[in-house]
């Protein structure tokens, strides 16, 4: 009797709206509306960022995040959800990652949003690349 | 059998290159492309602890047999978010 799903992922090569996602994302039904929002730091592991660069393998980044959702429906009865990543050069200071969630109260907007940003950083197939002054590096397994 | 090997990230900037085709004989699995990856670019994926997935799935089974027009994927440890 499962609801459906009206969660979506895409990948954006241009700069992230996270205004945009929740208006996107606005239903009457939900009394509550949890964000996240990752942000690209100026420094990293004591050395100054100048950019990040994105990658990310597309098809297999849509499997896993179907999962994802799947997952928050059945954890957390969250069937409403958008999440857009970025691809390609990401500024100091831009949006990397914007997750919305929807949910009628907060607790479960909350804790699937949670899951879904930890468990996209484990699984979802997409890199960085920190750009320093003097170099750059391939960023894995820590972020 | 042809495959198309993808290559992402740290170990494209190594290998010089995204993808690959390459032939085998029929049924030939996961670990025999691993070999044949390591004969061309010597330490690319041991260095580098990278993943396969097999269509978009991982694929931890060295003993999986492939298929025609199989797309395997070599994945460095992510970091995205």
């Amino acid at each position: 009797m499962a609801a459906e799903l009206d969660s979506s992922f895409r990948l954006s090569d241009r700069p992230l709206d996270a205004a945009a996602v929740l208006r996107d994302l606005h239903d009457a039904t939900d009394g509550a509306v949890a964000c996240f929002v990752g942000v690209v730091r100026g420094e990293s592991r004591g050395r100054r960022v100048e950019r990040l660069e994105y990658e990310a393998y597309g098809s297999m980044a849509e499997r896993e995040m179907a999962k994802i959702f799947a997952a928050m429906a059945e954890r957390f009865g969250v069937r409403r959800a958008r999440v857009v990543h970025r691809t390609g050069v990401c500024r100091v200071g831009e949006p990397s990652v914007v997750i919305a969630v929807a949910a009628p109260h907060r607790d479960a907007a909350f804790d699937a949003c949670r899951y879904c940003i930890d468990t996209l950083k484990r699984t979802v197939p997409i890199w960085k690349r920190e750009v320093y002054e003097d170099g750059a590096e391939w960023i894995g397994d820590r972020s | 059998m042809r495959v198309r090997i993808l290559l992402f990230a740290a170990l494209r900037d190594r290998a010089g290159r995204s993808e690959l085709d390459l032939e085998f004989e029929d049924g030939a699995t996961l670990g025999e492309v691993r070999a044949e990856l390591e004969r061309r670019f010597p330490g690319l994926l041991t260095r580098s602890r990278a993943a396969a997935a097999v269509n978009a799935e991982v694929a931890r089974d060295e003993d999986v047999r492939l298929c025609e027009g199989d797309e395997i994927a070599y994945l460095p440890p992510v970091s995205g978010g």
